[in-house]
């Protein structure tokens, strides 16, 4: 156990992980965050708070992560390297630790021009493998980047995100590896709707031996309408949206289609559950919160365990 | 070369409507070739500019001017004797030739009238795209040859990112994706296997614009 | 043919209109000519082979530049048609003839300001 991460501690023990998501809002107030955080009480392991996303300004993930800390919650601060560089970095990984956060989420981040400030200097310094070495260098080695010696070591769980949808395919696995090699502890990947498709990545991954090295949580998105499974198949780069669930979409009257995104999304878990090398499932129901316990207890997944 | 493109040309003439006397100074180098300060393209501008003036019943008197160079100082020395019959140089050399132009002739002001855009190749016949970043560390011997610095849309040196769709970048469809493109060429060089799992470390930026304006001096070529 | 054409149509021959540049178009505008219109071959019918794609090009390239110094794209258009079309040639002289006498004098020669964009 190298931290005081909840989530460490269920991976360690074997246990099958549940993790989710809160999208902090476009604004300072702070029950935003306390309303999301309230229904997610007692259904995850752990809850991530990314970090302007699509590069959309937003409260900051570490004083969203505080807030739900202080809820009782273990947070996961998301670091992109889009807006910082290796001196805010490492700053905000200081604070972050002080603070009491012990999961950081590695991520390059998305390009600017994808948000409402599309005519924003970015940063990228570096990238999501050289940040998943910083925080390693700066908890195991208690060193900057610089070389020099950090008084204070970040105690953090390190993770970093996989897609096994982007392109190109064959190299998608070998990038997990440069992860790993580079010290990422656990990942969560984008969400699967194409379960072969998922398969065959995940035996490239158990082909060298990943699986055993890094704890590999699988994604999952409840489709809230056809509209939103249409937007993610077209609109979002790296996202693989089979025909066949769009279809089976529209086969259910417009009333029931929200029911059966989600009857989607636990037989996606359940299925995932079965395959070896996953050891927890992250789930993003995004502006729909609400749905994640129900989600959790149909996929057999409640109580969480206590560590 | 340095790639550029003419302003639009409601933006010069907003630049220079009050002037009744300017010289417009093209040049043989970089713009040329681009098309955009060239000889002829300072001919079309100036004709352009002529009629506008013209039809709003204003007159300008445009002397055309297409030096060798900008960015040399004896070349810029070729207008000398005229620069003080006129009110203004409008340049269309690369922003570099413009401010050495408003460096040798401080007391006329130096107009812009391209936005120089980048370090870039020619594709074909009227397509040109970036290569260079002037990043000042060149690592082409680690990529195959492609720069991740100025190709990647986010510079990552290991990439791709999780963006990358059927070799383009998520950033816009006609951007290739250079961390496609260089894993590609690996292969193709056979070498994908010894480099790609290389973790490239963090770039020192300092040597890039990032440490300040750069500056090179070579003392066994100085006079 | 022994057709007619309007007297104010001046000719000036070719060997291809691909040797049309930018800047020929623009000259005539500016010596005060009304309106400018390359007549080149039937596209996949050029002699020397895409020449008169290459003028078409032009002739867009030129419309632009004249919408943005507020002179009427209308006044330059590209033409295409065979040698052997004599009826044809009298009828572009004669459509063309019409739409620059509805546009009126170049604003280079009456200096009465800008024609375009057209006011609403």
């Amino acid at each position: 156990m190298k931290t005081n991460s909840r989530l460490e501690k269920i991976l360690e023990k074997g246990e099958f992980a549940v993790t989710s998501e809160c999208g902090p809002p476009r604004g300072a107030d702070p029950d935003v965050i306390r309303k999301k955080g309230e229904l997610l009480k007692g259904v995850v392991d752990a809850v991530n708070v990314t970090d302007n996303q699509t590069s959309v300004v937003r409260m900051s993930s570490w004083a969203s992560c505080l807030i739900l800390k202080d809820m009782g919650f273990d947070p996961i601060v998301q670091m992109v390297c889009r807006d910082r560089n290796r001196i805010a970095i490492q700053s905000d990984i200081l604070g972050a630790a002080a603070l009491g956060i012990n999961n950081i989420l590695c991520l390059s981040g998305d390009h600017q021009k994808f948000g409402d400030h599309p005519s924003a200097k970015n940063v990228f310094d570096m990238d999501s493998i050289q940040l998943i070495w910083t925080v390693k260098k700066m908890r195991d080695e208690g060193l900057f980047i610089s070389g020099e010696e950090i008084k204070g070591r970040p105690n953090l769980f390190i993770g970093a995100a996989a897609n096994p949808f982007a392109d190109p395919f064959d190299i998608r696995a070998l990038r997990l590896a440069k992860k790993v090699a580079a010290g990422v502890e656990f990942i969560q990947t984008q969400c699967i709707y194409n379960l072969e498709r998922f398969e065959k990545w995940m035996e490239m991954v158990k082909d060298m031996g990943l699986h055993e090295k890094v704890h590999i949580l699988a994604g999952v998105t409840p489709f809230k309408s056809i509209g939103m499974a249409k937007y993610m198949k077209n609109f979002v780069p790296g996202m693989d949206v089979p025909d066949a669930l769009i279809d089976r979409l529209k086969g259910v009257p417009k009333e029931k289609r929200a029911n059966e995104g989600i009857k989607i999304a636990i037989e996606t878990i359940q299925r995932l559950k079965e395959i070896k090398g996953i050891h927890g499932v992250h789930i993003m129901a995004i502006e729909w919160e609400e749905k994640v316990p129900e989600i959790v207890e149909a996929a057999g997944l409640l109580p969480r365990p206590e560590v | 070369m340095i790639i550029a493109e003419r302003k639009p040309i409601e933006e010069i003439i907003d630049m220079i409507k009050d002037y009744k006397k300017i010289i417009l100074a093209g040049c043989k180098g970089c713009v040329a070739v681009c098309a955009a300060g060239g000889e002829k393209e300072v001919g079309i501008l100036a004709s352009a500019l002529r009629m506008a003036f013209q039809k709003d019943g204003k007159e300008i008197e445009i002397k055309e001017v297409t030096l060798e160079r900008q960015c040399d100082p004896e070349y810029l020395e070729q207008i000398r004797g005229i620069v003080d019959d006129y009110e203004a140089i409008l340049s269309i050399a690369c922003g570099a030739g413009i401010q050495f132009m408003a460096e040798k002739y401080t007391k006329t002001p130096v107009y812009p009238g391209v936005n120089t855009k980048f370090i870039g190749v020619t594709e074909a016949q009227g397509v040109w795209s970036e290569r260079c970043q002037s990043c000042g560390n060149c690592i082409l011997h680690l990529t195959g040859g492609i720069c991740p610095i100025t190709r990647c849309s986010k510079s990552l040196l290991n990439g791709p990112c999780g963006g990358s769709t059927n070799g383009k970048c998520e950033v816009d469809p006609s951007i290739e994706c250079a961390w496609q493109l260089i894993i590609d060429r690996l292969k193709e060089l056979g070498t994908f296997e010894k480099v790609y799992m290389n973790i490239i470390p963090l770039k020192d930026w300092s040597t890039s614009r990032d440490g300040g304006p750069r500056r090179i001096e070579r003392e066994d070529l100085k006079l | 043919m022994r057709l007619d054409y309007p007297s104010n149509v001046k000719i000036i021959k070719l060997p291809c209109t691909g040797k049309v540049d930018v800047i020929h178009i623009l000259k005539a505008f500016e010596s005060g000519i009304d309106g400018v219109y390359v007549a080149g071959c039937l596209e996949g019918e050029c002699h020397f082979l895409i020449g008169n794609l290459r003028a078409r090009k032009r002739v867009e390239y030129v419309k632009g530049l004249l919408g943005s110094i507020g002179i009427n794209p209308e006044r330059v258009e590209m033409y295409n048609l065979s040698a052997a079309m004599g009826t044809r040639f009298a009828e572009i002289a004669y459509e063309m003839t019409e739409k620059i006498k509805k546009l009126g004098p170049s604003p280079i020669k009456t200096k009465k300001g800008k024609e375009y964009p057209i006011k609403e």
